[in-house]
């Protein structure tokens, strides 16, 4: 299982729970857990979204792993200039 | 409307184009001439990226008619270099890295130029005021000033 | 990607050689995207609606194309139906529908044999409009009663009872709020506003567009990303991708104006209908009024702080209008706002807010600037109000390696210290002071990206190296590139030749942006060239009958690792390169991924004021940019991303504006009235590079080309109020706003 940290202002679609637990081996099946766990998360997920693993900043690597300790954030997706 | 013919010499060539009377000297330089070293950066002659010389003078070739060279004696940023051998300013600002995207630098090497052929010794201060006309966006102007003043030092003790 | 073992002891990284594109870029040979022309090439030319608001009843071009030379007008009806999210905001920025949602907004196109005809056609477009009710501040686009720019386009983000015009809305913070105002000494909360700037590149939007009626195409075109600007543009258009090559010219600067798509589609569509290559080149007065600024801001920030400077509590509200389209850089305003800090409790709201403006685009470190503005005015406002020392009170709650983040997760090893430690030791913050002057400080952040990245490396038969990057060099990084890919390789730097390839020739890369050039084409450049440097030591291996494991690269040659491994000469770059067709064929090595091990850069700038009383101007005395570059690959490059930075930070803070009008048009349209800092204006940048090695890139790269333009907004503030007695909590302090200060102050 892995600790997901979502923000606070996603309270709401997660019946008040900043942190959610889910059975997951990388940031895409992470995702897709978090939206099967709380559908409510689905447009937000769909909106787009970044993903910080152990303090990496990972903007699409849906490929990338997660383990039982990482520490991982759903954060708001962010764009460069 | 009628083209003008237009005789005049760039970099030392003599050079003959066809003008509309609207165009300017920065359109006939880049579109008939195929001298694209000067840039179009604003038009309306407040950013000096078009700079050239006209008889010795430093202007912007962006508010200057192509009809008006006529006759005249035009040097661009194609002819600062002699051959291969490059001038003091353009070695300067490649060691000096003071370009970083270089569009602004054509314009500020004719600019640079035209006041240490009239004045070989400058303060910092007289190369910022007379470079004030010419619009650097990446810079902050610091390695620009720097190359300026030791391609002007150089160039005393070569005289 | 792991460190390499050595961040010193480099033989090229750190040096200062030529930039490789040098001497085309001092002769003028350097070409940029107006500087293209084809045979029997048209010109392109917009038509802009004079209005901020209203619906476009009737568009008629039978004038226009009786005119002898004009060859087609295109309008939105030229264009796909269908699309979708950010595609259609793409396409209906390019060209209006139903409604011209900004001064500048363009509503048709036309392409003539000549630029004069292009014009003179232009004029004879008949367009008629419906004006509607506009609106261009944020604040007032938030107010009931402002009309809504675009009804019922508010995603699942936003709480019922706000405006219509509001996109989207974010809240997240953690800690006790209440508790941790409450423990502190001094609470202090104030509003901060900014306004819309531009990037203000030299070099206007240019591009030469080619497009069949079998939906292939290509383009020459100034950009800082081919691939975004292909993928849009056929996205736009309704092709496939792989059936537009873009080609990226020199670019005469782009800060992240030049990410995205104006005139492109536009002289694509042009070029499809009038079955001949389309030139399209932006005026300076379109470039302003309708590519794409950055946000305005409106920002409530408060803090709590104890007696000693320990920051207790934080509380952040951002409103940020990004034109009539949503994506206002809020998110990573928000994430930047108290980055800098270890506060136990923060919390942050923001509102994407429409507003009758041009689509914004990123400008540097988008966002992070008005988010600095705020929270280190504030900082400033604090200390002066508690007598404590700026730099030290900032050292005191400074994020460090471990830190939880204002934004969420714990920071890995960063040098937001060591700046704030090299700023604290440098001789200009003890320098001297007399009457009118004022020193100011302020820190800054920037998260940088990682992002798609393709590079290819080829063996030249001499041994010469080419590297296919996917990059546009903007500032020099092809000498990056060079440097690493020599350092990689063990081979003079002069023997590797970088070249930007086009989209056709490379996999997909992101644009030059995000501070992550050198960090992620550097990366995929020293792979690719490894791959090189394997393949040519089993050529070696395979000369001297020995496994390949028994090879090693070392100063540009295939050694024997060892005496086991048997006596063989050194095999040379270019000996093995000769052979190369007979001993296996051609080599080359290539390398693409998403990497995610980008390290933020933490900055801290010092500056010196003087402000004349009797006219409110300000003149900058003396400015030092400490940041962390994690490792300087060409420091001189470096330097120059912190001058430019700086640059554009001070003409944010003192001059620079989006003025409108009670019509909502821009009044200020030339380079005369939006005035960017000259030559007169600023003083020697002094720069101090730190290098705290970020763990993500082989040679400790950080991206370093954004967080330099946030600190200045606020240290120059912060440095007014020390000269002048007088805070401005809102940008520009232009000399009649710092005078109406000081009189008001008595």
């Amino acid at each position: 299982m892995v600790k997901v940290h979502l923000w606070s202002g996603l309270r709401r679609f997660t019946d008040g729970a900043d942190v959610v637990e889910v059975e997951a081996k990388t940031v895409g099946e992470m995702m897709k857990a978090l939206v099967e766990a709380h559908p409510g998360l689905d447009p937000v997920i769909k909106a787009g979204v970044s993903v910080s693993v152990d303090g990496k900043l990972i903007a699409r690597g849906l490929h990338e792993t997660v383990s039982e300790g990482s520490e991982v954030f759903l954060l708001r997706q962010l764009k460069g200039g | 409307m009628t083209l003008i013919h237009v005789t005049t010499t760039v970099n030392g060539d003599e050079v003959e184009f066809l003008a509309d009377p609207r165009e300017t000297l920065l359109d006939c330089l880049r579109d008939k001439l195929g001298l694209t070293g000067a840039k179009e950066g604003c038009g309306t002659g407040d950013c000096g990226a078009c700079s050239v010389t006209v008889d010795g003078r430093l202007v912007c070739s962006c508010l200057v008619l192509g009809v008006e060279a006529q006759g005249k004696t035009i040097e661009t940023v194609e002819g600062i270099a002699d051959g291969e051998k490059l001038h003091p300013l353009q070695r300067k600002f490649i060691e000096h890295a003071a370009l970083q995207c270089g569009i602004c630098t054509p314009g500020i090497l004719v600019a640079a130029k035209a006041l240490l052929a009239q004045n070989p010794d400058p303060t910092e201060e007289e190369v910022r005021y007379w470079l004030a006309g010419n619009l650097c966006r990446c810079t902050g102007y610091d390695k620009i000033i720097r190359a300026v003043l030791d391609a002007a030092a150089e160039m005393r003790e070569g005289a | 990607m792991p460190l390499d073992s050595k961040t010193t002891g480099f033989k090229y990284i750190g040096t200062r050689p030529d930039r490789p594109d040098g001497i085309d870029k001092v002769t003028g040979k350097a070409r940029y995207g107006a500087d293209a022309y084809a045979p029997g090439m048209l010109h392109g030319v917009m038509i802009r609606s004079p209005h901020a608001h209203a619906k476009i009843k009737r568009i008629d071009a039978s004038k226009a194309l009786a005119l002898k030379g004009v060859k087609a007008v295109v309008t939105r009806a030229d264009f796909p139906t269908g699309l979708e999210g950010e595609d259609w905001n793409i396409q209906e920025n390019c060209m209006a529908g139903e409604v011209a949602l900004y001064d500048g907004h363009a509503v048709a196109a036309v392409a003539a044999t000549s630029l004069l005809l292009a014009r003179e056609a232009a004029k004879l477009i008949e367009v008629e409009y419906e004006v509607l009710p506009h609106v261009t501040d944020v604040d007032e686009a938030m107010k009931p009663g402002a009309p809504a720019i675009r009804a019922g386009a508010a995603d699942y983000s936003v709480p019922e009872g706000l405006h219509p015009n509001v996109m989207r809305y974010i809240e997240y913070g953690h800690g006790d709020l209440e508790a941790g105002f409450a423990a502190a000494d001094l609470v202090m909360e104030n509003t901060y506003k900014t306004e819309a700037t531009h990037q203000g590149y030299i070099e206007p939007h240019a591009c030469l567009a080619q497009l069949g009626s079998d939906g292939k195409g290509e383009m020459w075109v100034c950009t800082q990303g081919h691939w975004f600007i292909r993928r849009m543009s056929a996205a736009v258009l309704g092709i496939d991708v792989a059936n537009l090559r873009v080609t990226p010219s020199e670019i005469g600067g782009g800060f992240g104006g030049k990410t995205t798509v104006f005139i492109e589609p536009v002289a694509l569509a042009l070029s499809r209908k009038a079955g001949k290559p389309v030139k399209m080149v932006m005026t300076r007065s379109e470039v302003l009024r309708a590519t794409g600024p950055t946000s305005s801001s409106s920002i409530d920030v408060k803090m709590g702080m104890k007696k000693d400077g320990t920051m207790t509590a934080a509380k952040v509200t951002m409103r940020m209008q990004g034109g009539a389209f949503p994506m206002a850089p809020i998110d990573s305003a928000l994430d930047c706002a108290f980055s800098c800090y270890n506060i136990p409790a923060v919390h942050h709201e923001g509102y994407d807010v429409l507003a009758n403006r041009p689509k914004q685009a990123a400008y540097r470190a988008p966002g992070s600037p008005m988010a600095a503005f705020a929270t280190e005015s504030l900082v400033d406002e604090m200390c002066r109000a508690l007598g404590l020392d700026p730099l030290k009170t900032r050292l005191k709650n400074a994020s460090r390696e471990g830190t939880k983040a204002s934004f969420g997760p714990t920071f890995p090893r960063i040098g937001l210290v060591e700046t704030l430690e090299a700023a604290l030791a440098h001789p200009h913050y003890a320098a001297p002071l007399g009457p009118n002057k004022g020193r100011g400080v302020a820190s800054g952040y920037w998260m940088n990206w990682g992002g798609e990245t393709s590079v290819s490396a080829a063996l030249g038969e001499d041994g010469s190296m080419t590297v296919s990057v996917g990059t546009p060099d903007i500032g020099g990084s092809r000498a990056s590139m060079a440097l690493m890919a020599a350092e990689a390789l063990g081979i003079p730097y002069e023997n590797v030749r970088v070249n930007i390839a086009d989209t056709g020739s490379l996999g997909v890369n992101e644009p030059t942006h995000g501070s992550r050039a050198t960090y992620a084409t550097g990366l995929a450049t020293i792979e690719a060239v490894k791959q090189i440097s394997t393949k040519l030591c089993q050529r070696a291996a395979d000369k001297w009958g020995i496994p390949a494991e028994a090879v090693i690269w070392e100063d540009g040659c295939a050694k024997p690792s060892g005496l086991n491994a048997g006596e063989f000469p050194p095999l040379t770059i270019g000996e093995l390169a000769a052979e190369m067709g007979g001993t296996g064929g051609p080599i080359s090595g290539h390398f693409e991924a998403t990497p995610s091990g980008h390290g933020g850069s933490f900055g801290t700038h010092i500056v010196d004021v003087e402000v004349d009383p009797e006219t409110g101007h300000t003149s900058v005395l003396r400015y030092t940019v400490v940041q962390d570059a994690g490792k300087a690959i060409h420091p001189a490059y470096v330097e120059g991303q912190f001058q430019g930075g700086a640059a554009q930070g001070i003409g944010w803070a003192l001059n620079e504006e989006y003025i409108y009008g009670a019509d909502g048009r821009l009044q200020n349209t030339v380079f005369l009235d939006y005035r960017i800092p000259v030559a007169s204006d600023l003083p020697m940048i002094d720069t101090v590079i730190v290098e705290v090695p970020n763990p993500g890139h082989p040679y400790g790269v950080r991206g370093v080309g954004e967080t330099g333009i946030t600190p200045p907004l606020p240290a120059v503030a912060n440095a007014v109020h020390g000269a002048a007695g007088v805070r401005l909590r809102s940008l520009p302090m232009s000399p009649p706003r710092i005078l109406a200060a000081i009189k008001a102050k008595g």
